[in-house]
């Protein structure tokens, strides 16, 4: 459940304002497919960011499962990011000098998840997401499909409740993208609420719910 | 996240970035490897000192004229007297005291020695049979000066073994005559090598009855007269008669000064221990500025890895986690570092130690804890602004890598 409550956010950039989401109120059920388009600079990143926890919003409300999560400190935070939430960004964001295996280990190792569990629970994602031959390979030994499909078994690891993907097809090949989307459908069917940001209008199609975002606010919300 | 997970996580992006991770554990390594050799070296000399001091004599106490302090001024200065010297006679009194185990005068001068066509300027020592144990000095060849009444001057002399060599080369010294100043001296015994003492060369002196160095210097006072007390227990005892025989005999006026080899190695011990920590803490300026060179590399490390410190607050490191992980990483450099230095350093000590085998040259235990404590410290110290300056990154703005 993920509810926004008249939530805005305003930079200041130089001696100017610039208000990235003007009263913004989005109610999100459990398991939901949630695409959001827009032109650059319509408010789809911020709004994002808002919902990963990475942004606090200038003022509004911020529900997560039912608990206000606005104004909790920074560690508490990071505590329901670690938990709820899986981040899948345009480039990959690996880290360079680790393995694939150890790059989906890694948000276990910060949440300080016993060594036995993390390896059993790497080698079972890396299997079923056929990496199997590559899971000592770095980054730069790995095509750019394989660095995102790491990429998604690492914000899957910690099995959230919410993965929040940023154009995570836009640094691929179309064939290569189609792959990795339906790879990130196919954990709808675990029950996860998957909010897509991206400006490509046939891949926001696909989405259940589509949300279209201008000057940062909604433009349309509609159920397909 | 547990301890090992950040140690390895911490050891794998030192791994990432070796060069930088290499100069930096040299600069820390060479601060501690020079706090460790230049402290092991005055740790050395004042080992050496000691040891030479030592092998003056045991539980000695020195009479020398002429007092260093002064307490007001007194009536010889007013009438522009010198001070009173030391006699035999003093002497003599002195040796009566009953702590006293034995005394040997001591008159300084120089005279010029020669045989036949050979002949050279020689310090001449004029002293008593008592010398040989007092200072204790080995004979090579023939036998010291004969015991007896020390006012006897008798025509006899002991040669250092350089000047034996440089005079007589290989041909037989002892019984032969020489020529000392004015006068003739048999040669009745060759000093053994003692080598350098307190910047004395007693390989090259002659030692004469302190009575013939009196009409050979036409003086009547002495150098100094060295006492050697009957224990370590009654030194001070024996300082303090012969203080008080001095006093009486130079009708009441303080115008010697006595002093104890043991005050004087005291003295010596404090002033080379203060040298030995100045050096160190010299040198421990160089593990000051490893560690600023710790704290700008870490700096450039947080600029570096901007995009992944967001990444790793993204997937829900708290700030206190990014702070550790830093931590971790200037630490390991630290220890890496001090290990590195500290192995440099004894490697440094022995190697000096063999090239100076007379220098006793080993780092102070408080030496080495406190070069590697520094290095700790400073390095530990010194990543707190680059911790906190991660710890704080906007995790959106990190992520996109500004």
């Amino acid at each position: 459940m993920i509810e926004l409550r008249n939530v805005s956010r305003s930079f200041v950039v130089g001696d100017q304002k610039v208000t990235a989401l003007r009263d913004i109120n989005l109610l999100l059920g459990n398991g939901e497919y949630l695409s959001i388009m827009g032109p650059s600079g319509s408010g789809k990143s911020t709004m994002l960011n808002l919902l990963g926890l990475l942004d606090r919003p200038t003022s509004g409300e911020y529900l997560l499962d039912g608990g206000n999560v606005t104004d909790l400190s920074d560690e508490q935070q990071a505590r329901v990011r670690s938990e709820k939430i899986g981040f899948v960004f345009q480039s990959f964001h690996l880290v360079p000098r680790l393995t694939a295996a150890q790059n989906i280990e890694l948000p276990m190792m910060l949440a300080g998840i016993p060594v036995e569990e993390r390896k059993q629970r790497v080698t079972k994602l890396i299997e079923s997401y056929g990496l199997t031959a590559r899971s000592d390979h770095r980054p730069d030994q790995l095509s750019g499909g394989q660095r995102q499909r790491v990429a998604i078994a690492r914000a899957t690891v910690m099995e959230p409740s919410v993965l929040l993907a940023d154009e995570p097809t836009g640094n691929l090949d179309r064939t290569t993208g189609w792959e990795v989307l339906k790879l990130l459908e196919g954990l709808l069917n675990q029950g996860i609420t998957l909010v897509l940001v991206t400006h490509d209008a046939e891949i926001g199609a696909r989405a259940k719910r589509q949300l279209q975002m201008l000057d940062g606010a909604i433009l349309s919300d509609k159920l397909s | 996240m547990k301890i090992i997970d950040t140690l390895q996580f911490a050891l794998g992006s030192l791994r990432g970035s070796p060069t930088r991770t290499l100069l930096m554990i040299l600069a820390m390594s060479i601060g501690v490897a020079a706090v460790v050799i230049l402290t092991a070296l005055g740790e050395g000399a004042r080992r050496y000192v000691i040891n030479q001091f030592s092998s003056l004599g045991t539980n000695l106490v020195i009479v020398l004229p002429g007092r260093t302090e002064t307490a007001g001024i007194g009536p010889g200065m007013l009438l522009g007297q010198i001070p009173r010297e030391i006699s035999l006679e003093d002497a003599e009194a002195i040796s009566r005291g009953s702590t006293v185990k034995r005394i040997a005068p001591l008159t300084v001068g120089s005279a010029t020695l020669s045989l036949n066509a050979l002949n050279r300027e020689v310090v001449v020592l004029g002293s008593t049979s008592n010398l040989l144990a007092v200072r204790h000095m080995n004979m090579g060849l023939g036998s010291f000066l004969p015991p007896g009444d020390m006012h006897e001057s008798a025509p006899v002399c002991v040669l250092g073994v350089k000047l034996k060599r440089e005079l007589f080369g290989n041909e037989q010294a002892v019984g032969a005559w020489v020529r000392l100043g004015d006068r003739r001296f048999r040669v009745i015994g060759v000093m053994a090598t003692q080598g350098e003492s307190m910047g004395f060369n007693t390989d090259e002196i002659v030692i004469v009855p302190v009575a013939s160095a009196h009409q050979l210097f036409n003086t009547s006072g002495l150098f100094r007269i060295l006492i050697e007390s009957k224990s370590r227990d009654v030194i001070e005892q024996t300082k303090h008669d012969a203080e008080e025989i001095m006093f009486q005999r130079h009708n009441g006026e303080k115008d010697v000064t006595v002093i104890t080899q043991d005050a004087v190695l005291a003295t010596f011990d404090r002033i080379l221990t203060a040298l030995t920590m100045a050096v160190g803490g010299i040198a421990s300026i160089s593990l000051a500025v490893a560690g600023v060179l710790i704290m700008n590399v870490m700096l450039i490390a947080v600029a570096q890895r901007v995009k992944e410190i967001g990444l790793l607050k993204a997937l829900g490191a708290p700030p206190k986690v990014i702070r550790t992980m830093f931590f971790a990483e200037a630490a390991l450099l630290s220890v890496i570092g001090s290990f590195a230095g500290l192995v440099l350093g004894y490697a440094g000590s022995i190697l000096i130690g063999q090239i100076y085998p007379s220098l006793p040259v080993s780092p102070p235990w408080w030496a080495v804890l406190a070069a590697c404590g520094t290095a700790l410290g400073t390095g530990i110290l010194f990543s707190v602004w680059p911790a906190r300056r991660a710890a704080k990154l906007d995790p959106v703005a990190a992520l996109a890598g500004r």
